[in-house]
């Protein structure tokens, strides 16, 4: 599953990344790095800018100042000489590629099934044939428990199920880099379970994840790293059993009583 | 359900025989509507009373009627009635999703051409218009084919380029294309933005991600009242001697009629036509409708047995239309024209 990549280089690099949206200054100056095959945990508030920072690292957002790199290489930006140019939008859709996003309300396209769902982007963007595509689509819905779900439409499927056919989507692309915004937020206590066991393979398979979660037991065990945002802020990162157990900040003490 | 009756059996006195505790039907005297029926029989006298007068009444010429119901001028024309209709759809598809796109463009000068188009092909009356491509060939005489204030490389007389016939289409197809902007922009806005974010973060480009994500999950909201289009733009046709073009079913009748002297059976007669064609789209619409306002998406019911098949979908992600960021644009309820 992990591309091999140039070694001791973080799969993900951010030195003082900052964006704002108008006057509101949602990310201040973060800086933080995830090295290849960990899992980084994010939590934080609400509004306090996690979903900004993911959508920043697949440059569905442009970044206001700072670096900000994946596998080494300037997100969203070219460098050439002293200036940086802005890529244009094939470009930037090729760097997409490579990195897999699942999201909060799964977002499948409901008028596909649960195999068209994972097979469009590989047929279309990556040019792969049908039946190559649809052999590693059944494959990967066996892995994520849904061999039996491939010609179910969206609207059939429970939030869990969903959600797993949602990360067998994006897996799909063979990303190097896979980022969650709160794949769990959605979906019924007792579906949590399901998709968090699925996010621990993969975690366990050697994929690079970033994972915006409120889940703490899931952080803790298996985070490398967790990350405590607030405010657009890094306000404590180490690790999960350090910051969980005994939290340095008067923000993350209040933030963790509420979601202990 | 099986645990409330295994609890009703435990008390076995009170159950009637079916299981149900069940109350007497009610027998009350139903309640009367002397109006309603005085109000129904005076209104269908006065509609037999219409009919049997109408049948005699010398004006309507029903033997004129009786004769060239089935003329064979009139059923060509209906075929150019038909033919008018279907060319300036398509035109007008065509060019109101790109309109309609141009609008949601971030380029404020597409976004302000397509507004500007908008702003004067729904400003003005389609008559009004027709009557400025009648008058096409007499505002450009020719058709220059060349780099601007130089002599023309090609030079084309405006009549002989384009006919009468395709003037009305596209008389018809422009003021149509505004109309369906409105309603494919409508359309588009009512996809939920989580999908094209979804598809842009799988790589997919714009294009992709409007042809194989946005578009097909649109249609729904747009086929429904794009029927209704096809239907106005069949009596629409009927304008079409403002250019003058009289082929068409209307323009063909009164023709006649001047000829015979007798206008009011061929006024009948391409009201009969007119009637027949808006009723067969009223059906196929009746369908669309039905068809469209189905569910979520495009689901069908799963085969049944399968895996945990009972767990509830209520998590419901598929956002319905009406949860449009923007639906400032009801595309049925346009106002008229
Ligand atoms: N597209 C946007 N335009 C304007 N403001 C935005 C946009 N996206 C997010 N924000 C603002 O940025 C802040 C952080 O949002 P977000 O990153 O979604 O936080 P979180 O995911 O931690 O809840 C919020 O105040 C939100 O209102
Ligand atoms: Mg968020």
């Amino acid at each position: 599953m992990t591309n091999a990549t140039t070694s001791g280089a973080p799969m993900v690099h951010a030195d003082r990344v900052s964006k704002s949206f108008g006057s509101n200054e949602v990310l201040k100056s973060i800086s933080l790095s995830v090295p290849q095959g960990e899992v980084m945990c994010l939590v934080g508030p609400s509004g306090s800018g996690k979903s900004t920072f993911l959508r920043c690292i697949n440059h569905l957002e442009n970044v206001d100042a700072g670096r900000l790199s994946v596998d080494g290489v300037l997100v969203g930006y070219e460098e050439r000489g002293d200036k940086l140019y802005e890529l244009k939008p094939r470009e930037a859709a090729r760097q997409r590629r490579d990195i897999g996003m699942v999201f909060q309300r799964f977002n499948l396209f409901p008028h596909m099934t649960a195999l068209e769902n994972i097979i469009e982007a590989p047929i279309r963007v990556n040019r792969v044939k049908k039946d190559a595509a649809m052999a590693k689509g059944r494959e990967l819905l066996a892995q994520v428990g849904l061999a039996e779900k491939e010609d179910a439409y969206p609207a059939h499927l429970s939030g869990g199920q969903q959600q797993r056919v949602a990360i067998a989507r994006a897996l799909a692309m063979e990303p190097k880099l896979m980022l969650f915004d709160e794949p769990t937020s959605a979906l019924d206590p007792e579906l949590v379970g399901e998709v968090l066991d699925v996010m621990k393979g993969l975690a366990e398979s050697g994929m690079t994840m970033i994972v915006v979660t409120h889940e703490m037991g899931f952080a803790r065990e298996v985070a490398d790293q967790l990350v405590f945002m607030d405010g657009g802020v890094v306000v404590e990162s180490g690790d999960p059993d350090e910051v969980l157990g005994n939290p340095q900040h008067e923000r993350t003490r209040a933030f963790l009583s509420k979601v202990l | 359900m099986a645990a409330a009756r295994s609890d009703r059996s435990a008390t076995p006195a009170q159950v009637s025989p079916n299981g149900v505790d069940q109350a007497e039907a009610i027998k009350a005297i139903r309640l009367r509507h002397p109006w309603r029926n005085v109000i129904a029989v005076i209104l269908v006298a006065m509609l037999v009373l219409f009919l049997v007068d109408a049948s005699q009444r010398e004006a309507y010429g029903w033997a004129n009627f009786g004769k060239y119901i089935f003329d064979q001028r009139i059923s060509q024309a209906a075929g150019y009635t038909l033919l008018l209709t279907v060319y300036s759809m398509v035109i007008a598809i065509i060019l109101g999703v790109t309109l309609a796109v141009m609008r949601l463009s971030d380029n404020p000068v597409v976004k302000g051409i397509a507004w500007l188009y908008l702003w004067v092909f729904r400003g003005t009356p389609v008559y009004v218009q027709l009557v400025f491509w009648g008058l096409f060939a007499t505002i450009y005489s020719t058709i220059d084919v060349g780099i601007p204030f130089t002599e023309p490389w090609l030079s084309f007389e405006t009549s002989d380029l384009i006919s009468v016939f395709w003037l009305a289409v596209i008389g018809l197809a422009l003021n149509e294309s505004a109309y369906m902007a409105e309603i494919v922009r409508a359309g588009i806005l009512s996809v939920d933005k989580g999908q094209d974010e979804a598809a842009t973060a799988l790589g997919m480009s714009w294009m992709q991600t409007m042809t194989r994500v946005v578009i097909p999950q649109a249609m729904r909201i747009i086929i429904p009242p794009t029927g209704n289009e096809v239907i106005s733009m069949l009596k629409t046709t009927s304008l079409v001697t403002a250019i003058p073009f009289s082929l068409e079913l209307y323009g063909r009748s009164r023709d006649i009629s001047v000829v015979i002297f007798d206008p009011i059976p061929l006024l009948l007669v391409a009201s009969a036509w007119y009637l027949l064609f808006t009723s067969i789209l009223m059906v196929g619409q009746y369908f669309l409708e039905k068809r469209f306002s189905r569910g979520v998406g495009q689901a069908r019911p799963e085969k049944a047995g399968t895996e945990t098949g009972a767990i509830s979908v209520k998590t419901g992600v598929i956002t319905t239309p009406g949860e449009a960021s923007d639906s400032s644009t009801d595309p049925s309820g346009k106002e008229h024209r």
